[in-house]
């Protein structure tokens, strides 16, 4: 199995300070403007961003976490039923600027169903999406990011690896290559 | 994610600690979703879900009703009164009548034990029991146990004593099962004549006396006196029953303790139990009823999302 490092714990920092100044360069205040981080993984990355959002702004930005299980196209398409994660998004999201945030953005699929997961908490007035990895010309549906910490060419036996300290880990991102 | 270990749900019986608490967790899940502004998900979309209902029922029949349109199901119902079944088609042709028209999921009541089961050996869809006779009423007592659970915290250790009419309670059976899968104490209190003689085997405590009763437990489940199901009479007077067995609110002030009060409902208010007791803050009845639509989607999500 090969394996490509995409971001280290320093490469990771200094991206995620990057995509701060970027959505503030649109978002100025965040007075408009919320956080929604997808389940499971992009909580994470979501916080992180809030986190630096509060300390350049001196603020508080408003987070939440999205679970779109129910939402998703192919539940009764697999073995198992899927697991949903929770929710949790404590304000209103009606005429609010939205920023999704995702770790990795491969069909859209998932991005989809969060679209539809969060009209059942209102009609927000604009919506963007904040993804660290972009893997190019993979889509099965028109979704395209806002915000990409790094583009990545990948085809689609790849699969991007994503290790947090959250989850008990250092911070690596890794390409693989799955053996044929 | 795990899964559950059964493709049909026909009682507590059929499931262990595990399958149980996939169960809750799935049900804290829709109870967000509940309480969002728009309640409607897709996840069920395009199974056909067919209520069969061979006995009366508003509660659990307009609860499942409820779950499955939450979940974007489409559904047919289906009453035993006013159909073939009383031009004398039998259970098996009319439940096949019906799954020819491709459903893919039937929530069936009966006033026989072990229709379901019947069912289950017989057809393909999955089978949910929504009641059979004086057997099981597996998604009452999982409603309910996660009733303590959302209110308590935990299950495991708490004290449960079960009220009134035991020998035809289908709750009480499928509550037992439930709470000692979940490792809680079970008493059951009642008349003698309400209680099955050999019911100690399942491993519960008995008690005829309902001060004993109560002071022994943290939550009491207190039962309909079903008269329906009575062709004999087992206690002299409902006044007579109320005296001995009704929970009240002198009663509960005299015990120096808070006691969480159920009840599976329909209540007959001062019978076995007088109205501010229903209605008072030690009380979850209504919870009871909210729980019971996210414990219906949860059940109906785990037993459909296979493919």
């Amino acid at each position: 199995m090969q394996k490509r490092l995409l971001f280290d714990s320093k490469l990771l920092k200094v991206t995620i300070g990057r995509l701060c100044r970027q959505l503030i360069e649109v978002h100025n205040d965040f007075s408009g403007t919320v956080i929604i981080g997808l389940q499971p993984r992009g909580i994470f990355l979501a916080e992180r961003i809030k986190n630096e959002l509060d300390r350049m702004l001196s603020g508080e930005v408003h987070l939440g976490y999205l679970d779109a299980t129910f939402h998703r196209d192919d539940l009764r398409r697999r073995n198992e039923p899927i697991a949903p994660s929770q929710t949790k998004i404590s304000f209103l999201i009606e005429d609010k600027n939205v920023i999704l945030v995702d770790d990795v953005l491969f069909t859209g699929r998932t991005v989809r169903a969060a679209l539809d997961a969060m009209n059942t908490f209102g009609r927000p007035a604009k919506v963007e999406l904040l993804v660290l990895i972009d893997r190019l010309y993979s889509r099965h549906i028109p979704v395209k990011a806002d915000y990409a910490g790094r583009k990545v060419n990948t085809i689609q036996s790849q699969r991007v690896l994503v290790e947090l300290k959250e989850q008990g880990e250092e911070d690596n991102i890794w390409l693989i290559n799955k053996e044929e | 994610m795990s899964r559950l270990k059964t493709k049909h749900l026909l009682g507590i019986k059929n499931l262990d600690r595990e399958d149980i608490e996939l169960i809750f967790q799935t049900t804290a899940n829709f109870k967000e979703v509940l309480n969002r502004p728009i309640k409607k998900n897709p996840s069920l979309r395009d199974v056909t879900i067919a209520n069969v209902f061979f006995e009366n029922s508003t509660r659990t029949k307009l609860s499942f009703e409820l779950a499955e349109k939450r979940l974007s199901a489409d559904i047919i119902n289906f009453s035993a009164s006013g159909s073939s079944v009383e031009k004398g088609e039998t259970l098996l042709d009319t439940v096949n009548n019906i799954l020819a028209m491709k459903v893919d999921m039937v929530v069936m009541r009966h006033s026989s034990p072990g229709v379901p089961h019947l069912l289950a050996k017989n057809i393909n869809s999955n089978i949910i029991n929504a009641g059979d006779g004086t057997h099981e009423h597996p998604t009452q007592a999982l409603l309910d146990t996660f009733s303590i659970l959302d209110k308590t915290g935990r299950v495991e250790g708490k004290r449960v004593v079960i009220v009134g009419d035991i020998l035809h309670s289908r709750v009480a059976l499928s509550n037992i099962f439930a709470l000692q899968a979940l490792q809680a104490e079970v008493m059951v209190c009642g008349p003698p004549t309400l209680l099955p003689k050999h019911i100690g085997e399942l491993g519960v405590e008995v008690e005829t006396d309902i001060r004993k009763a109560l002071e022994w437990c943290d939550v009491a489940n207190i039962l309909r006196i079903q008269l329906e199901r009575q062709q004999m009479r087992y206690f002299p007077s409902l006044r007579e029953y109320s005296q001995y067995f009704g929970i009240n609110k002198q009663l509960l002030d005299s015990l120096n303790k808070e006691i969480l009060i159920m009840h599976p409902g329909p209540i007959n208010r001062g019978v076995e139990i007088t109205s501010d007791v229903a209605d008072s803050d030690h009380s979850i009845i209504l919870e009871q009823v909210e729980n019971g639509v996210a414990v219906r989607m949860a059940v109906l999500y785990l037993l459909a999302g296979i493919g």
